[in-house]
C-alpha cells in the first residue's frame, strides 16, 4: 500500500516536461540528421519521398489522435485535408493572402468544421460513426464539385508567382524548401501529440477510450472530450492539405477529398499501432 | 431503383444481423455479380435474366469463401480489425477488377427486356420495372426462407444468441457461411437485374454500397422488412430530391437521411437494438 502511494506521489510530481536523457539524445541526432539531409545532395526523388513520408506521418498522427485517444474510427479524414488545401488555395487566389496565413485560416476552418460535424456524430458508436464519417467525406467531395465559387470540379489553380517565393510559398527551383516546411510540421506535430499524450487531456481521452462509462462516472465529460479530440485531429490534418496544395499548385475535389486519403491514413496508423505515437 | 437498393441492403443487413460485421465490400460484391452477368452475356450470349441462377451460385460460392478465409478469423476481434478487413477486401476486389476487366464502362447491348411503358403520360423503363418485380419476388422468397423454413429459423436463432444456438446443436460457423451465401445471393439478383440497364465498371459498387449502408441504418441493422421499406424510402428520396431541388446533389439527400435517422433514432425504424 505504501509502495503504491509512493508511486502515485512520484507520478504526481513528475513534470510535464519530463525527458529521458538517452532518448533525448537519440531524437536530437535523428532531427539533426533530417535537417542536414538536403545537404548530402540527394536526388530530387529522395527529397520528394522524404516529404511524402513526413506528410503521411503527420496525417496518420492526426487520425491517431482521434482513434488512439478516443477510440472512434474515422473513415473521412480527407475532409480536413481538403479543407486545408482549399482554404489555402482559395484565399491566395481570391484575396492574395499569403499561404502562411492561409494555413492558419485552414486550421481554424477545419477545427470549426470538425466541431460542427463532431457535435452530432460523435454520439454515434462504432460502425455507425465510421459509416457516418465516410458519407460526410463523400458529401464534401460532392459539394465542392458543384460549388462554382471554388472552381467546381476542375478545382483551383494556384497562379505561379516567381518574384516572391517566400510570401507566396512557392519554390520552383528546388524542393528543399518544401522539405523543410514539411519537416517543421512533422516535428511540431509529433511534439504536440507527445505533449498531449502526457497531459491531463491525454489521460482523460484514453480513459474514455478504454471505458467511457467509468470515465464519465469519474466526472469526465465524455462527449466534450471526444469533440476536443476530433477538433485537435482535424487541426493537425489541415496544414498538410495546405502544404500539399502549395506543392502541387492545384486543388481539385477529386484529389483533395479523395476517400483513398482517408483509407491510406487509417492504414498507416493501424500498421504503426493505434494509440502509439 | 428503391427495390434494388432494398435487396442489396437486405443482404448487408442479414450479414450484419448475423455476426455484427459490416461488410464494407458489399458494393464490390455487387460489382462482381454485375460483371458475372456481363461476361455470361458477352461470352455465351446468355441474357441476364437467364443467368441469374448461375450468378447466384457464383456469388454464394464467393460468400462462403469470404467467410472461411477472412471473416471466420476476425469474428471475435475488435471493430477496427473488422472494418480494416472488409474495407481492405473492398479495395482489393476493386483493384483486381480494374486489373482484369480494365476500368472501361460496358453495357449489355440488346438485352431481352428493353423499351418502355407509358402510363398516364409517365414513361417507365421496362428494365427498371422488371428489375423491381424480380427484386420483390426475391425479397418475398428471402423473407419466407428466413421466417418459415427450419434453416431460416436456425439462422435467426444464431443471430439472436450465438451461444444458446450452439447449445441447441446449431453449428454457428455453418450458419455464418450460409448467411454470407444468402447475403451475396441477394446481391447477385440485384446485380444481374441492374446490369440490364446500368453501366458495368469496376467502381460501380461504391455508390450502391453507400446507399445500402443508409438503407440498413434506416431500416435497423438486422431487420429484413426494415431494409425493404428503407430501400424504397431511399429510392423515393433520391428521385424526388433530384426532381424538386437539384439532381446533381442526389447523393447528399440520401446521406442527410442517414445522418438524420442515425442521430434521431439510432436503432432505425424497425431496429431491435
Amino acid at each position: 500500500m505504501n509502495n503504491i502511494s509512493a508511486k502515485l506521489l512520484q507520478a504526481k510530481n513528475e513534470p510535464l516536461w519530463y525527458f529521458n536523457k538517452n532518448s533525448l539524445i537519440i531524437i536530437g541526432i535523428i532531427v539533426l540528421g533530417l535537417f542536414l539531409f538536403p545537404f548530402t545532395s540527394p536526388s530530387k526523388f529522395a527529397i520528394h519521398l522524404m516529404m511524402m513520408i513526413f506528410m503521411h506521418a503527420v496525417m496518420a498522427q492526426s487520425w491517431n489522435v482521434l482513434a488512439g485517444f478516443s477510440g472512434q474510427i474515422s473513415l473521412g479524414h480527407a475532409i480536413f485535408f481538403g479543407i486545408g488545401a482549399y482554404a489555402c488555395a482559395y484565399f491566395y487566389v481570391k484575396f492574395h493572402i499569403t499561404p502562411w496565413i492561409g494555413i492558419l485560416i485552414g486550421i481554424g476552418i477545419s477545427g470549426f468544421v470538425a466541431m460542427l460535424i463532431g457535435i452530432p456524430i460523435l454520439r454515434l458508436k462504432g460502425h455507425y460513426f465510421a459509416i457516418a464519417t465516410l458519407l460526410i467525406g463523400i458529401s464534401f467531395q460532392v459539394i465542392f464539385q458543384r460549388w462554382p465559387e471554388v472552381g467546381s470540379s476542375s478545382g483551383l489553380w494556384i497562379p505561379i508567382n516567381r518574384e516572391s517565393p517566400w510570401s507566396s510559398m512557392q519554390f520552383h527551383k528546388s524542393k528543399v524548401a518544401y522539405y523543410y516546411i514539411s519537416l517543421l510540421f512533422f516535428i511540431v506535430t509529433f511534439f504536440l501529440v507527445w505533449l498531449l499524450n502526457r497531459s491531463k487531456l491525454g489521460y482523460r481521452l484514453r480513459a474514455i477510450r478504454d471505458q467511457s462509462e467509468a470515465a464519465s462516472s469519474l466526472g469526465i465529460h465524455v462527449s466534450k472530450y471526444k469533440i476536443i479530440a476530433f477538433i485537435i485531429s482535424a487541426m493537425i490534418m489541415a496544414p498538410i492539405g495546405s502544404i500539399y496544395a502549395q506543392y502541387v499548385l492545384i486543388v481539385d475535389p477529386n484529389n483533395a477529398f479523395n476517400v483513398d486519403i482517408s483509407i491510406l491514413v487509417l492504414l498507416i496508423a493501424v500498421m504503426g499501432g493505434v494509440g502509439n505515437i | 431503383m428503391g427495390l434494388i437498393y432494398a435487396l442489396i441492403a437486405a443482404g448487408l443487413s442479414l450479414i450484419f444481423g448475423l455476426m455484427e460485421i459490416v461488410n464494407f465490400a458489399h458494393g464490390d460484391h455487387l460489382m462482381i455479380s454485375m460483371f458475372s452477368a456481363f461476361w455470361l452475356w458477352a461470352l455465351f450470349g446468355l441474357d441476364p435474366i437467364f443467368s441469374i441462377p448461375i450468378t447466384i451460385i457464383v456469388m454464394a460460392a464467393i460468400g462462403v469463401l469470404t467467410h472461411y478465409f477472412i471473416i471466420r478469423k476476425i469474428l471475435n476481434s475488435t471493430m477496427l480489425v473488422q472494418i480494416c478487413a472488409t474495407f481492405g477486401l473492398a479495395v482489393a476486389i476493386r483493384a483486381l477488377a480494374q486489373l482484369f476487366f480494365t476500368p472501361d464502362f460496358r453495357t449489355i447491348k440488346n438485352p431481352l427486356i428493353q423499351g418502355k411503358f407509358e402510363i398516364l403520360g409517365i414513361f417507365i423503363g421496362k428494365p427498371q420495372l422488371y428489375a423491381s418485380l424480380v427484386c420483390l419476388v426475391a425479397f418475398v422468397l428471402l423473407y419466407l426462407f428466413v421466417t418459415k423454413t427450419e434453416t431460416g429459423t436456425a439462422l435467426q436463432a444464431t443471430s439472436q444468441d450465438r451461444q444458446a444456438a450452439e447449445i441447441l446443436g446449431i453449428p454457428s460457423n455453418k450458419m455464418f457461411a450460409l448467411g454470407w451465401a444468402i447475403g451475396l445471393s441477394c446481391v447477385a439478383v440485384a446485380g444481374s437485374m441492374l446490369s440490364n440497364f446500368y453501366y458495368v465498371f469496376p467502381d460501380v459498387g461504391v455508390n450502391f454500397s453507400l446507399f445500402a449502408f443508409v438503407a440498413v441504418a434506416l431500416g435497423g441493422f438486422g431487420s429484413i422488412t426494415g431494409s425493404l421499406i428503407a430501400g424504397i424510402i431511399i429510392g423515393v428520396v433520391e428521385s424526388v430530391g433530384g426532381l424538386v431541388i437539384d439532381p446533381s446533389f442526389k447523393l447528399l439527400y440520401v446521406f442527410a437521411v442517414y445522418l438524420f435517422v442515425v442521430i434521431v433514432r439510432p436503432q432505425g425504424i424497425f431496429g431491435r437494438y
